[in-house]
This record gives C-alpha cells, structure tokens and sequence, in this order.
C-alpha cells in the first residue's frame, strides 16, 4: 500500500490530468458553441476571460467579497444550527418526530419564495441574502446530522455500557466522530446550495455582490460579463468546497483515509 | 463469587431460559456451551448487566468484570492503543498513565509495532486481541466472553485460545465463555456446563480435571465423544427436532 514519492507524484499529475482534460473538453465545446451560435448568444470562453478580466479593473473583488461573506456567513449559521439540532432530533426520537415534519416543509420552499419574504420582513441589504442562504441550507445540514445521529452503531452503545463510559466521553467518542461522517458530506452539498443562493438572492435583493453584477450584465445585454460571473462564482464554490471542506474533514477524519488507498 | 440463581427469562411470547444456576468462583474458568439460539448469549448478557432477567437474581462479588463480544467492537476512529485504553478513561484515568499501560498490554499480547493502526488496518485476529488488552486493561477479575473466536479460521482460534489461557492464568482472572464449539469449551475450562435449547435448561455439567497443557487433540475429541454419549447431550446437540433461530 505504501508507494514510493515518485510513484504518488506520477499518480497525483495523471489524476490532475484526467480532470485536465475534462476541463478542457468543455473549454473546447463552449468555444465550438460561441462559433455556431454567434459571440453575442454564446460568447466564448476568451471572451468571458477578457470580460473578467474587465470586471476585474472596475473592482470585482468587492463583489466577489460581498458575496462571499454573505454565503459563508448564512452557510456557517446554518451549519452550526442545523448540526445542533439535527444531533438532538436524532438523539430524541420525540425531538425527532417534533423537527422533521418542519425540516420537511423548509426543504419544500423554493429559495424565490424565501428571497421575497427576506426582503418583506427585512428589506433590501445583505440580511435578506444571509438569510436566504441560512433558511435554504439549514435543513440540508439538519437532515445531515439527524441521519448521523440516528444510525449510531447499537453494538457499540452496549460496549461502552459495559466500560461505564460517562456521558460526555460517549458524546464525544462514540457518538461525534460517527456524526461527523454524516454531516460533512451534507455540508459539501450546502455549500455549493448556498453559494447558487446567495448569489441568486444578491439578483433581487442588493445593490452589490456578484449577483448584483449579473442583474448589471443583463440590462446592459453584457452575455460575457454575465459568463465572466458564472466562471468566478464556479471558482469561488470550488475553491470553498477543495480549500476549506474538504481539508477539514481529511484532517478530522484521518482515520478514514487510510482506507481510501491512494489519493 | 458469580452466582446466578434460579434465572428465567421471558422474551415476548417465548421462554428462552429456564432455572438456571450457575456459579463461578475466583481464578475458576466456567465454559458455557450449547447449540446455537439455547439463550447462552442472552444469560451472559444477563449475567454482565446488560439485560435483566425476568426471574431470579444475580449476586456478583467480583470487583470488576467486562465482556469480550463476539465481534471486536472496537471505535473505528480511534487508534489502537487508545481501543485498548477506553475502559481506562472512562475511569479517569490520565492520558500519559492509561496509554502507558495500554503499551504494556499490547506488547504482551502482540500488538506491538501496531500501536499506531486504526482498526480497519488490523486482521480480524488481531482486532479481536486488541478487545480483549481492552478488557484486561481495566484490571478486572471476572471476563465474560461470548464465543469471541467463533470468527476466527481454525488456527488463528487455537492460538488464541492459548493466549486467553495464559492471560487467564497469570493475572488469576476468572472467565465465563459462551460457544457452541465442545472442543472449545473442553480446552477452556476447568468446567463445563451444557446448555439445552429452548428454552435453555442446564443438562449437564462436568470437571475437567486435566491440566491445561495436557489437553491435547487426542484428549479433546475423546471427551467431546465421551460428553456426546450422554443422553441429556446429545439431545442438545444432535437430536433437534425444532430448531430455534436466536
């Protein structure tokens, strides 16, 4: 199982050129669209790399902070409140019974929906967008931790009753790191959800922000600035979900990776 | 002194134990035996705590005792040495002190150079030896077993059987050890008692005098022969009409 550093680093560049050329594959039929059906329908990809590069100078870092903070913001709000609750409804049957049929209903709500009512109750501003992003992820990590919570190994429990394993300690080593392998996949989906949400909130409901630059692409008729958008938000989603989630959770989760052989 | 006396138990509709009395003195190592769904697992249970009996009662004077389960059931997320030193920390025993004895378990019980695995990392052999250095680390005097090497191929279950011995008889710990295996039981324990299938009755219980080493192949196929001539016996092992799923 052990390889050599050489061997891993062949691994690792054939790995990176397999989703390489994935990547490129698309590039080339974005750019063989742009070419049938005109640059104003379907800008290519360097027209959307110029308008970038445009939006960039007229400060799109601002934009692409805005967002940021408000998706990161709503998302990591709805992480720590759905985790919890989704623990204890998981915990208790009768919590359980009480809080599903509402996560239920919350998933059930379109985000448009949402983002109506958050500019109602809240007015136009970044709290409607933060809370849009909050209400729409929540019952995704809820219903995360409520399954993690649920499906504690029975055996288990019985083995620690036989230590007279204190609460805590069972909180913590038993039940958690099991929890864990629930939650951080459903948080990996919450993500990508709360970015698409955040920025299609920011389209209704604030003057700044990348969704407010794409409302700005669609009256002034800009198709590449609105692809230059999209490309930036894609980045910004995987930048988010390979640099922030999914370090954690290798770290957090170290012993599943000896059983993930190479990578 | 475990003294089990008169246990019944009742379970939804069934009988699947019936007056049963059993004791186990200090240093002795009782093997309990019997065809699959007899009620032994549920009268460990019993006997450990785990479940309440619905007649009779317990009286356990032991100082401590644990359970080896059939499967490891080890934590997943922790690495072995902090497997073994579970018991220890949930007594509050610290780290430094609760790891440096879990080492010394280990070493004994040829773990060592494995100190830092995860239990996916492990055979099933060893897995199953890292549960039992969990339940000796907490220094207990009663090891309630249930059939922890039935998943274990047959040379891997001798072995462990001869460690078990040796573990048992160096610290002086007394054993109650559930299996279905007579030659097993044989090999185990300084008595033998035989389970019936449901509900579960004792039908017959026997010393074995002879030291451990003595017991070789020879001797063991000769005395499960010899215990399987025993009407009561073989009615539980050869002769079921109904058979009982657990």
């Amino acid at each position: 199982m052990k390889q050599s550093l050489p061997t891993r680093g062949v691994i690792a560049v054939l790995g990176w050129g397999g989703s390489l050329t994935g990547v490129l594959l698309f590039v080339a039929l974005w750019e063989w669209g742009s070419q049938v059906y005109g640059s104003f329908l379907l800008p290519g990809p360097r027209d959307a790399l110029g308008a970038l590069g445009r939006l960039w100078r007229e400060d799109a870092a601002a934009a692409v902070l805005a967002t940021t903070w408000r998706a990161m913001s709503g998302f990591a709000l709805a992480a720590v409140v759905g985790t919890a609750l989704g623990v204890l409804a998981g915990l208790s049957r009768t919590l359980g019974r009480a809080l599903g049929p509402v996560s239920t209903v919350l998933l059930g709500i379109p985000p448009i929906a949402w983002i109506v009512l958050a500019i109602l109750w809240f007015g136009s501003g970044s709290l409607a967008t933060v809370y849009t992003v909050m209400a729409t992820t929540l019952p995704v990590s809820f219903a995360g931790a409520q399954m993690g919570a649920m499906t504690r190994d029975r055996r288990l429990q019985e083995m620690g009753e036989v230590f007279s394993v204190p609460p805590l300690m069972r909180l913590i080593d038993f039940h958690l790191p099991h929890i864990a392998s629930y939650v951080f996949p459903a948080l990996i989906t919450a993500l990508g959800v709360a970015w698409k949400v955040a920025v299609m909130a920011e389209l209704f409901a604030t003057e700044d922000g990348i969704g407010a630059g794409l409302a700005l692409a669609r009256v002034n008729l800009d198709t590449a600035a609105a692809m230059a958008w999209i490309v930036l938000v894609v980045a910004l989603l995987l930048t988010a979900e390979h640099g922030l989630l999914r370090p954690l959770q290798r770290r957090m989760e170290p012993w599943r990776q000896a059983g993930r052989g190479g990578r | 002194m475990l003294r089990l006396e008169s246990i019944g138990h009742v379970y939804g509709q069934e009988r699947t134990l019936d007056a049963i009395n059993l004791t186990v003195s200090p240093g002795e190592s009782v093997c309990l035996v019997g065809p699959s769904g007899c009620g032994k697992t549920t009268l460990l249970r019993i006997a450990a705590g785990l479940v309440a009996s619905s007649e009779g009662r317990i009286r356990d004077d032991f100082r401590r005792s644990t359970v080896v389960f059939q499967e490891p059931r080890l934590l997943p997320w922790r690495r072995l040495l902090d497997n073994i030193a579970l018991g220890l920390k949930a007594m509050g025993v610290p780290r430094r002190e609760r790891l440096a004895r879990a080492r010394a378990l280990a070493d004994e019980l040829g773990l060592a150079e494995r100190h830092d695995h995860f239990p996916h990392q492990l055979s099933g052999g060893m897995q199953q030896r890292v549960a039992l250095a969990r339940a000796l680390a907490v220094d207990a005097d009663l090891l309630l077993l249930d059939e922890p090497f039935s998943a274990l191929d047959v040379g891997l279950r001798s072995e462990a059987q001869t460690l078990l011995l040796g573990l048992l008889a160096r610290r002086g710990i007394a054993s109650l050890l559930v299996t279905h295996d007579l030659t097993e039981a044989l090999r185990l324990g300084h008595r033998v008692v035989v389970l019936s299938p449901s509900p579960g009755r004792i039908v017959h219980e026997q010393r074995i005098e002879r030291p451990f080493i003595e017991r070789d192949t020879a001797f063991l196929y000769e005395a499960a022969g010899a215990l399987l001539r025993q009407p009561a016996v073989a009615e539980s092992f050869l002769f079921r009409q109904d058979e009982v799923t657990p």
